[in-house]
C-alpha cells in the first residue's frame, strides 16, 4: 500500500511520539498542545499489544495481560524496527512474546485469532508496529472527532534510515501519512520554546530523555529559534527498567525475609505481578515521599503487603542515579563544552518525574542553568509529553504545506549550513578600564545569522568606538588561597563561585572558583559614530551571510544613517 | 530575534582616529571556523529558514514579504463579504413565513447560496444577530420587535442542519442558472453560458468531482465523459421542503395519512419532472454541441480515410499478385521452351553420332577388308571371321570418339601392315588398360 497523501487542507493532523515503553499522540487546540488521552484515560499509552481469544488489547489493558497471557503479548518492539534479527537486544523481551528470526527480519508468533485450531501466526515487527500505530490514530480520530490523516512522529536521534523507513512504511500501512519524522530531543526543546511565555534566545540546552528502556541525552544549540544538536549519547543499562529491577529486587528479598525459600522472582508469572507493581511504587514515589507495594498471591498463594520511602528507594537505587549524571557529563564533553556553557537543562520521558535525578544534575551545573523538570521548576512541562507535544506543534506547523514543500525544505541543501565556531561580538570597557567582550553572535550559531545588540555609549558622549572582534571562552579556574592571604579573592570567589560550590570533587580538598571567561580574539572591523550624546545608547546588528561575509551597522539609537559596513568572506 | 540590551559601555574613539565613511575593516572570520552542521528541520523559526534559504531571500526581504502576507491575511479575514445591504421589505417579513423566505438571504450570503461554508454560516448569523438583537431594539424604544431576528434564527437553524439545508438547497431557485435561450446562444458563448448552467446543475449530484463542461478545445474524451455523467446524473435533490404541512393533530389520523400519501406522491412526481427537466436540458444541449458534430465528422473522415486505404492497398495487392503471376508464366514458358531446343539438339546430336559411329565402324570394317585381311590371296573363311570377330571385339570395347580416333587413323592408309600396325596397337593399348584379355584376340595379336 502506498502512503496516503491527503491534500494540505484536508489533513487531520496529531503528533505521535511512537515509544519503545510508552507512547504518546497529541493535538494542537488554539496553538496550543495537549496530549490527547485515549480511552482508558492514558496519557501515556504502553507500547504492548496482547491478544486475548482474538481480541486485540493495547495499552494499558496489554499490560496488565503480561502477567496472564505473556505468550500473545508483545511488548518493547519499536526498537526493533527496521532491523536485522543479528542486531537486536532481546532482554527485555523475556517476559512476553519472544522475537523471532524471519528472513532476517524480526518476527513475533502470536495466536491472534480467536478458533482453538487456528494455528499461531507469525506477525513481523512491521506488522506489529502498523497495528499499534492504528490504534493509537483510532483514538485520536475519537478524541477529535475527525478522522486523523497525517502525522509528525518523533524518532530517536541514532534512528538509521532504514529505521526511519520502515516506520513510515508501518505508518502509511496503518493508513497515515508521515508528515515529518523529527528527532525527540529537538520536539523536546521546541515544546519549551513554543509557550507563548517562551522568549527565543541563544542558549545551550542539554536535553536528557531518559526513557523505560533507553536513555539518550544530546546537547543542542538553540540559535534565534533554530536547533543543532552538537553531540548525542545513548545508554541502554541506565534506564526505568533498572530502577524497576532494584525495587523488583529489594521487595523479592523483603519477601523472601518473610517467607523463607520462596523467591518470587523464581516463577514468570509472581516475576510479572512483582515487575508490574514495583512499576507502579516507582511512580508513586516520583510524587510522593512513600509507596505502598502490595501484591495479592505473590508467590505460592501468598499475598504481600510492604512499604517503601523515598530516602531507601534513593539508596538502593543510587548506582543507577549516578549512571544518568555521568552519562550527562559525558556528552557534554563529547560536545566540547563545559557544563558553566550549559544554559538549560531539560529532562525528558518518564523516567525524569525521578526527583532525585535533577536533584542530582542540579548539583553538577551551576545555578545560572536552569533544570527543567518537574521537582526543580514550578513551570516545567510533564516530561513524559514533551516531545509528543514537540511533535504536535510541528505538525501544526507544517499541516499545510504540500508533501514535495516538506521534504524541499528538511532536504539537506537547506538544513546542512555553516556554523561558526567563533564568537563576533564588540569591545566594550569595564569599570576599571579592561575591554570586555561583548558577544552578539554566540558560536556554534547557523549562518545566515542576524543579531543586534543595544550598548550604551560613554557617559559623557561624543565620538565612540565600536570594535568589532571574534571572541571565545575558556574556563578559568582559580585555586583559592590560604584565607589569610588575600580578602579581595577571597571576595570574588564569594560573589561569583556559590553557584560552583557544589561542584568541586577533584583531587584537591580546597574548593576551586571555575567560571567562564570571554577572550578577545582577531579584530574583525571598527566603527567610528560620531556626536553621540552623552546618555545615548548604539545600536550594533550584525549579518553573518551564507558565504560567511559580515555586514556590520551601527548607529545611534533613535539617530538616521549610521555607519555601515562590509567584511568579505 | 529580541535585541539584547548589555550594559558595559562602548570606548571613546581614540584621538587621530580616521576612516573611509568611518568604517574601517580589519580581518575576516577565520574560515576554518565554520562547520558544517545539520539544523533540526523544526519549528517556525527553521521554517523561516527554510524559506529564506529555498527562496535566496534576506533576512529583510523575508521580513517585508511576510509582513505584506500577513496584511492580506488581515484584509481576507475582514467579514466584508457577508455584509449585504438589507432589503426593506425583507425586514418586514413575518417569522411564520418562513417558508418562503429565502435565508441565505435573510443572512446576507445570497452571493454564496450553496457554496457558503459552515463556518461563513456561523460568523454571518453572529453578526446579523449582534444588529438584530431584540434588545437592541428594545434600547431604541421599539419593544416586540423580534420578527426579523426570529427569521434569522430559523435561517441558521435550517441552513446549520445538513439535512434541512439539503432540502432548502433542493428548491432554491435562486441558485438555479436558467438554460440559455437560442437568442442568447446566437451571440456565442455557448460554453461559457451552458456551462454555468451545468456548473450550478452539479450541486445536486452524489458524485464528485462532477466534470466540466469544458470548451471548444476539450478532448473527444472529456466531452464523452460529460455527457455519461449527465444521462447517468445520480441526484440528492428532493422535494420535502414542499410538502403541505401534515396536521398534527392526534385526532384526525386519517386525514394525516392522507396528507402524507399526497405529499409523497408529490415528491415523486416532482422528482420524475426534474430527472425529465434535466434529460430535456441535456438534449438540447448536446444537440447544439458543436463539439459533437465535429468529432462525428472526424470520425467519419477517419473511417473514409480507412476504407480508401484499405481499397488501394487491395487493389495494389491484385496488381502485385497480377504482376508476379505472369512473370512466374513467363519463365516458366521459357524454360519449357529451351527445355524443348536443348531435347531436340541432343537428339540430333545423338543421331549425328549414331551415323558417325556407324560410319567410322564402316571404315574399320572397311580399312581390314582393304587390307584382304592381313593375307595375301584369297583369304580363307576362317581368317576373315577371325579378323573382323577382332575388330567387333575392339569396336564394342572403345567408345565413339575413340572410334572416330581410330578411324581417322586407318583413314587413307592402303597398304595391309600399316593398317594391321595400327590394329595391333589399338588391340595392345586396349589389352594394356585391361578392357580386352590377350587370349580373347585372334588376328591382332601382339
Amino acid at each position: 500500500m502506498s502512503a496516503p497523501k491527503p491534500a494540505p487542507g484536508d489533513r487531520t493532523v496529531i503528533g505521535i511520539t511512537f515509544g519503545n515503553s510508552n507512547s504518546s499522540i497529541a493535538c494542537t487546540n488554539d496553538d496550543k498542545a495537549e496530549v490527547i488521552a485515549n480511552e482508558d484515560g492514558d496519557r501515556q499509552i504502553p507500547t504492548i499489544l496482547s491478544y486475548v481469544d482474538g481480541e486485540e488489547y493495547y495499552g494499558q489493558q496489554a499490560k496488565n495481560f503480561l502477567v496472564r497471557n505473556p505468550k500473545n503479548t508483545v511488548a518493547y518492539f519499536r526498537d526493533f524496527l527496521g532491523k536485522d534479527f543479528k542486531s537486536i537486544d532481546p532482554t527485555h523481551n523475556h517476559a512476553s512474546a519472544h522475537p523471532e528470526d524471519a528472513n532476517d527480519t524480526v518476527a513475533f508468533t502470536l495466536k491472534d485469532k480467536a478458533g482453538e485450531d487456528d494455528a499461531p501466526s507469525t506477525l513481523s515487527v512491521a506488522e506489529i508496529s502498523t497495528r499499534y500505530l492504528r490504534r493509537l490514530v483510532t483514538s485520536a480520530s475519537e478524541y477529535l472527532g475527525k478522522k486523523v490523516t497525517s502525522a509528525v512522529i518523533t524518532v530517536p536521534t541514532n534512528f538509521t534510515d532504514k529505521q526511519k523507513a520502515a516506520l513510515i512504511a508501518a505508518a502509511a500501512d496503518a493508513n497515515l501519512e508521515v508528515l515529518q519524522l523529527v528527532s525527540e530531543p529537538v520536539a523536546a526543546v521546541l515544546a519549551y520554546d513554543a509557550r507563548p511565555e517562551a522568549e527565543i534566545k541563544d542558549k545551550i540546552v542539554v536535553v536528557a530523555d531518559l526513557g523505560g528502556t533507553r536513555s539518550d541525552v544530546a546537547v543542542v544549540a538553540s540559535r534565534g529559534g533554530m536547533y543543532t544538536i552538537l553531540a548525542t549519547a545513548h545508554d541502554y543499562e541506565f534506564a526505568g527498567a533498572a530502577l524497576d529491577k532494584i525495587l523488583v529486587d529489594h521487595f523479592a528479598k523483603e519477601f523472601m525475609k518473610r517467607n523463607a525459600g520462596v523467591d518470587p522472582r523464581e516463577n514468570a508469572r509472581s516475576l510479572a505481578k512483582l515487575k508490574l507493581e514495583s512499576e507502579s511504587a516507582k511512580k508513586a514515589l516520583s510524587i510522593g515521599a512513600n509507596a505502598s507495594f502490595s501484591v495479592e498471591s505473590m508467590a505460592e498463594g501468598i499475598d504481600f503487603a510492604s512499604t517503601i520511602n523515598r530516602l531507601r528507594y534513593e539508596t538502593i537505587g543510587r548506582t543507577v542515579f549516578e549512571g544518568f549524571t555521568r552519562l550527562v557529563e559525558s556528552v557534554i564533553k563529547k560536545a566540547g563544552l563545559d557544563v558553566l556553557d550549559v544554559d538549560e537543562v531539560i529532562l525528558s520521558g518518564g523516567t525524569s518525574h525521578t526527583p532525585r535525578i535533577a536533584a542530582n544534575l542540579k548539583a553538577i551545573f551551576p545555578g545560572s542553568t536552569t533544570i527543567l523538570a518537574p521537582s526543580t521548576s514550578a513551570t516545567a512541562i510533564n516530561p513524559s509529553e514533551l516531545q509528543a507535544r514537540g511533535a504536535a506543534l510541528q505538525a501544526s506547523l507544517i499541516q499545510e504545506y504540500e508533501s514535495e514543500d516538506i521534504d524541499q525544505s528538511t532536504h539537506a541543501a537547506v538544513t546542512t549550513v555553516p556554523h561558526i565556531t567563533n564568537a563576533i561580538g564588540a569591545v566594550s570597557v569595564s569599570e576599571s578600564g579592561e575591554e570586555v567582550f561583548v558577544p552578539i553572535v554566540p558560536p556554534e550559531t547557523a549562518v545566515p545569522a542576524r543579531r543586534t545588540v543595544i550598548v550604551p555609549a560613554p557617559k559623557n558622549g561624543g565620538d565612540v568606538l565600536v570594535k568589532i572582534v571574534e571572541g571565545n571562552t575558556h574556563i578559568k579556574v582559580t585555586k583559592p588561597e590560604p584565607k589569610a592571604n588575600g580578602d579581595s579573592k577571597a571576595a570574588k570567589v564569594e560573589d561569583a563561585g556559590d553557584s560552583d560550590s557544589d561542584f568541586s570533587d577533584d583531587e584537591e580538598e580546597e574548593e576551586e572558583k571555575r567560571e567562564k571567561v570571554w577572550k578577545i580574539g582577531a579584530t574583525l572591523a571598527e566603527a567610528g559614530i560620531r556626536g553621540v550624546k552623552a546618555g545615548s545608547k548604539v545600536e550594533v546588528s550584525i549579518n553573518v551571510n551564507a558565504d560567511l561575509s559580515v555586514t556590520v551597522t551601527t548607529r545611534e539609537v533613535g539617530a538616521k544613517g549610521g555607519v555601515r559596513g562590509t567584511l568579505s568572506a | 530575534m529580541a535585541t539584547v540590551t548589555v550594559s558595559l559601555p562602548l570606548p571613546s574613539l581614540p584621538e587621530g582616529w580616521l576612516a573611509e565613511k568611518d568604517f574601517k575593516p580589519i580581518g575576516k572570520i577565520t574560515k576554518d571556523g565554520a562547520i558544517a552542521r545539520t539544523i533540526e528541520p523544526i519549528g517556525p523559526h527553521f521554517l523561516a529558514h527554510a524559506r529564506r534559504a529555498r527562496h535566496k531571500r534576506t533576512f529583510s526581504e523575508d521580513d517585508r514579504i511576510q509582513a505584506q502576507e500577513r496584511a492580506k491575511n488581515v484584509e481576507e479575514n475582514d467579514d466584508g463579504d457577508i455584509s449585504e445591504t438589507e432589503d426593506p421589505m425583507m425586514l418586514q417579513r413575518e417569522a411564520k413565513d418562513w417558508k418562503t423566505q429565502d435565508h441565505y438571504k435573510v443572512l446576507g450570503l445570497s452571493k454564496y447560496r450553496w457554496k457558503a461554508t459552515e463556518e461563513q454560516i456561523k460568523r454571518a448569523h453572529r453578526k446579523k444577530v449582534l444588529k438584530h438583537h431584540p434588545d437592541k431594539k428594545a434600547a431604541a424604544g421599539r419593544t416586540e420587535d423580534d420578527q426579523f431576528f426570529k427569521c434569522i434564527q430559523k435561517a441558521t437553524e435550517v441552513l446549520l442542519d445538513p439535512v434541512k439545508r439539503r432540502q432548502f438547497d433542493s428548491v432554491d431557485e435562486e441558485a438555479d442558472v436558467e438554460p440559455p435561450t437560442k437568442k442568447q446562444l446566437q451571440k456565442g458563448n455557448f460554453y461559457k453560458l451552458w456551462g454555468s448552467v451545468f456548473k450550478s446543475e452539479g450541486r445536486f449530484s452524489k458524485n464528485h468531482p462532477v466534470p466540466t463542461f469544458g470548451d471548444d478545445k476539450s478532448t473527444k474524451e472529456d466531452v464523452e465523459n460529460f455527457y455519461n455523467f449527465w444521462y447517468n446524473f445520480d441526484s440528492w435533490r428532493t422535494f420535502e421542503y414542499l410538502d403541505e404541512d401534515v396536521p398534527d393533530d392526534n385526532e384526525n389520523r386519517d386525514q394525516k395519512r392522507h396528507v402524507e400519501r399526497k405529499n409523497a406522491n408529490a415528491r415523486k412526481k416532482k422528482k420524475a419532472e426534474d430527472n425529465a427537466r434535466l434529460r430535456k436540458m441535456l438534449d438540447d444541449c448536446s444537440a447544439g454541441d458543436e463539439r459533437i458534430k465535429r468529432f462525428r465528422q472526424e470520425a467519419n473522415a477517419a473511417k473514409n480515410k480507412k476504407k480508401l486505404e484499405r481499397e488501394a492497398a487491395e487493389k495494389k495487392a491484385a496488381e502485385d499478385a497480377k504482376a508476379k503471376k505472369e512473370a512466374e508464366e513467363k519463365a516458366a514458358k521459357e524454360a519449357e521452351e529451351k527445355a524443348k531446343l536443348d531435347r531436340e539438339a541432343g537428339k540430333k546430336a545423338k543421331e549425328a553420332a549414331k551415323n558417325a559411329v556407324k560410319k567410322n565402324k564402316r571404315v574399320l570394317r572397311g580399312s581390314v577388308k582393304d587390307a584382304n585381311y592381313f593375307v595375301s590371296g584369297d583369304a580363307s573363311p576362317a581368317t576373315i571371321d577371325a579378323v573382323l570377330g577382332d575388330v567387333e571385339l575392339i569396336q564394342a570395347k572403345i567408345d565413339p570418339d575413340e572410334i572416330a580416333a581410330l578411324a581417322g587413323k586407318l583413314n587413307g592408309l592402303k597398304v595391309a601392315d600399316e593398317i594391321k600396325t595400327v590394329w595391333t596397337e589399338e588391340a595392345q593399348r586396349l589389352v594394356g588398360a585391361g578392357k580386352v584379355k590377350e587370349a580373347e584376340l585372334k588376328a591382332f595379336k601382339a
